[in-house]
């Protein structure tokens, strides 16, 4: 297999009735990545998800997994595993038996499975609760014994279709260092899919921001916010500030902006516009501040609260200020895909 | 005062609702032990040798089988037909869907005089004759009602994620079938069809037009009140067929009611 990407996305399209989901979708993801597939709700990602686990059929395209073109076979001859949203755990089975299925069914003695089971409860620090129903377990060891049962199988690829979405958000960030440290242990293919943008940043070696059923940008975490490719990207991935300059647009960090007062001199290199605050939110690490610059775009820039901007702390809405920001620090956007 | 007065009137009222349904059984179970072939009240001589009567009477015994094959045939037959109508039903996209929903629901609401005219007629058109078959064939008519509903309801109330989770872990089918399809509806299975056992056991208008020379248990005691003769007996026939209805019903009733064996998808809520 070599240096075989783990999935191969090619051509890639899908249509439910009229509408369409999936617009010659190219996707190509190596071994052993933790890839993430981000994008708001209808965005296409789950779909294309499902189509890699073999539960929907593309329209048009092929879909090979290290090389192997599985487009048409069924999930259950498919090797890629997944981790449903609602766990799916088979609430009349206890939790090593649910952990145990994929083995059963293809046939693995069972003192062996007993014995894998275990191990893969035990590396999702879930040991000792092996007789246990589901129903008696909370949301994030339900989500554990999902994981559990999926990687028992040693699948190529692990499908994880927002596996965090049911969790709060202690838990959720808990289970996101969790899931990196697993796939970095056992060394897995991680197709990932979500709609949270932080999640997305924190656990990816790359991401994939998709909408309306087309790929925007696919780049590692600081790519995609560093350097967003569109205006949807660059107002998902965080939020960004976006305007036109001699008829192009641009993409503006809020974090990059730095407020001065109206008479203040800008640094040395800069670029500063003149306008007026009109709102102030006080966040503790930081305070978001809503500009209205008289060119008549609206700026949100983000003040480190660490004692020097005088601007920030002071300003109230109404105030006359400036905007000032490094042309380095505006990014052109991408039109044609707008 | 006026909350105690409240509630005290809210339990006689239950009590008299319950009275309303009870009292008549509880007559036939006591003149079962009333010596005299004459009801009168208050009871006279009380004695069990009815019990004996109604034991060793070959009439009782016979229909006592007829209808226990019957119910039994009834119900396994239902249970085929009624899951897989189901299953059908609830995986399927089809025009008509709910039309055909409907029509298998209908012969529990159809009055089982006009099921029985519309089976008696057929079956004389086709030329067959009048058995226990044709008696299983009509109490299957309703008995599948009772099976479909119980099934189409679980599977409703089942996530599909797990059929796929189960398709994504390596089972075929067959083996999705046999390792969550059907634990999951088996609770569903047993009590539908212990009502469709209740209901075929104690039938009497389909069965009057569907059984030819034999007599159903239900049919006999029918036949018995007509006639008068044997009024003590019938009382203890009725009698017993009220205590064995009554562990089937109870069964049903658990099964269906207690949350312990009702699948249900424990994900949603967060911790």
């Amino acid at each position: 297999m070599g240096d075989q990407s783990a999935i191969d996305i090619r051509g890639v399209a899908k249509s439910f009735a009229t509408t369409t989901v999936l617009h010659d979708i190219n996707l190509e993801i190596r071994d052993g990545e933790f890839f993430t597939m981000l994008g708001p709700s209808g965005s296409g990602k789950t779909t294309l998800l499902r189509m890699v686990a073999g539960f929907e059929t593309p329209d048009a395209g092929t879909i090979k997994l290290h090389g192997d073109d599985v487009t048409q076979r069924p999930a259950h001859l498919r090797p890629v595993n997944t981790v449903f949203q609602d766990y799916a755990l088979f609430p009349h089975m206890d939790v090593v038996t649910n952990v145990e299925y994929g083995l059963r069914v293809s046939g693995v003695k069972r003192d062996a499975r007993r014995r894998r089971a275990n191990e893969a409860l035990a590396m999702v620090r879930l040991e000792g609760f092996g007789e246990r129903r589901p129903a008696q377990l909370s949301g994030g060891q339900r989500q554990r014994v999902a994981l559990a049962r999926a990687i028992v199988n040693e699948p190529s690829v692990l499908l994880l279709d927002e596996p965090l979405g049911a969790l709060d958000l202690k838990l959720r960030q808990e289970m996101q260092t969790e899931l990196k440290a697993i796939q970095r242990r056992i060394g897995i293919t991680f197709l990932y899919v979500t709609h949270d943008q932080e999640e997305a940043m924190a656990m990816s070696d790359r991401i994939a921001i998709m909408n309306k059923g087309v790929i925007e940008q696919i780049g590692s975490p600081k790519e995609v916010y560093e350097l967003p490719a569109t205006a949807f990207v660059a107002s998902f991935i965080g939020t960004s500030n976006v305007i036109e300059r001699d008829g192009r647009s641009q993409s503006l960090r809020p974090e990059r902006l730095i407020i001065l007062t109206a008479s203040e001199a800008a640094p040395v290199g800069s670029h500063a516009e003149p306008g007026a605050v009109t709102d102030v939110v006080y966040l503790g690490m930081v305070t978001r501040v809503f500009v209205h610059l008289d060119s008549g775009d609206d700026l949100v820039a983000v003040q480190t609260n660490d004692g020097s901007s005088i601007a920030s702390t002071v300003a109230n809405p109404g105030d006359r200020v400036q905007v000032a920001w490094r042309p380095a620090d505006a990014f052109d956007l991408d039109t044609a895909l707008v | 005062m006026r909350r105690r007065l409240a509630r005290a009137s809210l339990w006689l009222w239950v009590l008299g609702v319950l009275f309303f349904l009870f009292a008549p059984i509880a007559t036939i179970v006591l003149f079962g032990f009333d010596r005299s072939n004459v009801e009168t009240w208050p009871i006279q001589h009380w004695t069990l040798s009815w019990y004996s009567v109604a034991w060793h009477d070959p009439q009782v015994r016979a229909a006592f089988a007829l209808s226990l094959k019957a119910a039994f045939a009834a119900t396994i037959l239902s249970l085929v037909l009624g899951s897989m109508a189901a299953f059908g039903v609830h995986r399927a996209r089809f025009f008509g869907r709910d039309s055909i929903s409907l029509l298998l629901i209908l012969p529990l609401a159809l009055p089982g005089i006009i099921t029985g005219v519309a089976l008696n007629s057929a079956f004389q058109w086709a030329g067959i004759q009048l058995s226990i078959w044709t008696i299983i064939v009509g109490h299957t008519t309703f008995c599948i009602v009772v099976i479909y509903n119980n099934v189409i309801a679980r599977l409703r109330r089942t996530s599909n994620t797990l059929l796929e989770a189960s398709a994504d872990l390596g089972a075929t089918a067959v083996q999705t079938f046999r390792f969550v399809t059907l634990p999951t509806i088996a609770t569903a299975l047993v009590s539908g069809a212990l009502l469709a056992f209740a209901l075929s056991f104690d039938e009497v208008i389909v069965t009057t037009f569907t059984a030819g020379a034999q007599n159903t248990l239900p049919i006999w005691i029918f036949g018995a009140i007509r006639l008068g003769q044997q009024l003590p007996e019938v009382n203890v026939v009725v009698t017993m067929v009220v205590v064995l209805m009554f562990i089937p019903i109870l069964i049903a009733a658990r099964l269906t009611g207690s949350e312990n064996f009702a699948p249900r998808v424990a994900a949603t809520q967060p911790k």
